[in-house]
């Protein structure tokens, strides 16, 4: 058993990685809103689901009048992901707008509804656009990085199988991880960063301070939901096939990422969505192995749900949760 | 010359009428305190000014201008530095970053660090703790801390909300020292403090105000020595 579970732990890992990284980066959205409003936004997956459609639709419209072919595939890349980025920036910014900041100081759980509303507003709308443009609302994109590289594991071990990986796998992981380290800097380092923390931590006293809190609440909208739109597009570029409905689990796993890393904490968001892609192939892979067949590999989901709840009875706080040494 | 002057100002949280018409000036160079019991409105009267909380009635006019609904973020620009009750520090921030914090709208970097040399100056506990995380700095390191950051506005008008609170005397003594020199070297300070006796040693006037109201008000000097004020503040 030992044996099969090894053979297949180099692919098990690249597969994990590709996916933990978008994991991550739309974890990096849950926290970052939660840290500053004390909101689960639960329209954040459906941003992540408007980014992979916006994406979609720019690379279908180049297909269509044939650029796609004249130029290199890395600049329509770059090109489709800073669209996408600005258009779900946006409209994150403009949900926060219109339907959380007249409920800022409401009930949380008003709140909550209203952003699961949110949720299911954007999955209709968008379904209805794909419909109305293209007759379906599941839509396959052109492939931009189609290649398979074969990595020989086996030559360093004869214990592991051969891994294959799309040659999309390393865009989504570089781009994943140039965005991360972008924005650790940017709330690390950054004068506008020190002031989302510093909101996070104490509004009424940011604002003693002359910084506009409703500016930098829609500037930790506008950066969440650029990066999730991007990781939307990330994501259909990987996995080819898309609908109104991906943002749905996918952002309720992202979530379970930015818990487990503590929510409010963007390094641990990472942490904790890399981590539960990895564990989620694993599971994937072995769990038909592990279990003589009695659990399939669709018993994956589950995991992820079962490591929210072990999490949430055993440490709510997170693996890198506040600690609380505040003073009053 | 009158720099801050409210006029008849009534606040309310909800159903609370937490200012009932209250009134008051601070001159230029003045310290002004304000003192009164628990719930009295001292906190209210500050929130009101910086905006924090927006009155029902009344106008508060700052150097000429009226500031009566101005929101926060935009009064800290107009020169008047808030120190809030209970310091507020932002915990997780370090102490350099709570300072960077106070000179938010300074884009020059070279001001900035000429505004923390002069903080520095008057606590120099605080530079040897720039990297340290403002929540684990002690209670008076913080209180400290709250006054340099609101130094780094560089304010015309200081206001703070009983610095006093939950610290040892002697510390309360240092605090009040700088206060007093601060105010020597030209700022303007609105002092609110229950801990009446030493507020009014280093104030030049002060208010007294009981449920919301303005009961009375004098020369430092003289509310010191007041019979009514002695019974209820001083005892
Ligand atoms: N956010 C609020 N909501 C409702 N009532 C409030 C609020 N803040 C203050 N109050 C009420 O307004 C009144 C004045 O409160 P305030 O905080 O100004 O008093 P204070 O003089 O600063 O008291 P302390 O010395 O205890 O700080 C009190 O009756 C208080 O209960
Ligand atoms: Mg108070």
């Amino acid at each position: 058993m030992i044996n099969e579970v090894l053979h297949t732990l180099p692919q098990v890992l690249i597969d994990g990685l590709t996916l933990g990284a978008v994991y991550a980066i739309v974890a990096l959205g849950y926290t970052m809103v939660y840290g500053i409003l004390e909101l689960i936004n639960f329209a954040h997956g459906e941003i992540f689901m408007t980014g992979a459609f916006v994406g979609t639709a720019i690379l279908l419209t180049f297909a269509g009048f044939g650029w796609l072919a004249s130029m290199p595939a890395l600049v329509a890349l770059v090109l489709v992901l800073v669209v996408t980025s600005v258009v779900t920036g946006l409209l994150g910014m403009g949900i926060e707008r219109v339907a959380y900041r007249p409920l800022r100081n409401a009930p949380k759980l008003i709140t909550l509804i209203t952003a699961i509303g949110v949720s299911f507003l954007l999955q209709d709308i968008v379904r209805f656009i794909a419909e109305l443009k293209n007759g379906n609302y599941i839509l396959t994109g052109p492939s931009l990085f189609s290649g398979q590289i074969g990595i020989k594991v086996s030559s360093i071990s004869s214990i592991f199988n051969d891994a294959s990986v799309k040659s999309s796998f390393f865009i989504v992981l570089i781009v994943a991880v140039i965005m991360m380290v972008t924005l650790d800097f940017f709330v690390n380092k950054t004068k506008w960063g020190m002031a989302m923390r510093a909101v996070a931590q104490d509004r009424e006293t940011a604002a003693l301070m002359s910084v506009n809190v409703n500016k930098v609440i829609a500037l930790t909208f506008f950066i969440g939901s650029a990066l999730g739109g991007a990781t939307g597009v990330l994501f259909a570029i990987q996995y080819g096939t898309i609908d109104p409905y991906i943002g749905f689990i996918l952002g309720l796993k992202a979530f379970t990422a930015a818990v487990l890393g503590g929510i409010g904490n963007i390094r641990g968001a990472m942490f904790g969505g890399i981590l539960i892609g990895i564990m989620e192939m694993f599971a994937a892979a072995n769990l038909p192995v592990i279990s003589h067949g009695v659990l399939g590999a669709e018993y994956k989901d589950v995991f992820a749900f079962a490591i929210l709840i072990i999490v949430l009875i055993f440490k709510p706080e997170g693996l890198f949760g506040k600690v609380s040494v505040e003073k009053v | 010359m009158s720099l801050l002057r409210l006029e008849d100002i009534n606040t309310f949280y909800g159903g609370i009428h937490a200012l009932k018409g209250v009134s008051l000036e601070v001159n230029e160079g003045e310290i002004v305190t304000l003192i009164g019991s628990n719930g009295a409105g001292k906190s209210t009267t500050l929130k009101t000014i910086s905006g924090q909380v927006k009155p029902k009635s009344g106008k508060i006019i700052y150097n000429g201008q009226d500031i009566t609904n101005t929101p926060p973020h935009v009064t800290a620009l107009t020169g008047i530095a808030h120190v809030p009750e209970g310091r507020r520090i932002f915990p997780r921030l370090t102490v350099k970053e709570n300072l960077e914090m106070g000179a938010f709208s300074v884009k020059d970097k070279r001001v900035i660090e000429e505004r923390m040399e002069r903080v520095f100056h008057y606590f120099p506990r605080i530079k040897e703790r720039l990297q340290q995380k403002g929540g684990t700095m002690s209670g008076g390191e913080q209180q400290m801390l709250a006054i340099g950051r609101a130094l780094m506005m560089q304010p015309k008008l200081l206001m703070l909300d009983e610095p006093s609170m939950g610290l040892a005397p002697i510390i309360v003594e240092q605090i009040f020292e700088i206060i007093k020199e601060l105010n020597e070297e030209g700022m303007t300070i609105l002092l609110v403090e229950q801990n009446a006796f030493q507020a009014l040693q280093i104030a030049h006037r002060g208010y007294v105000i009981q449920t919301g109201e303005i009961v009375m008000s004098g020369l430092g000097k003289d509310l010191l020595v007041n019979e009514q004020v002695r019974e209820a503040y001083l005892a």
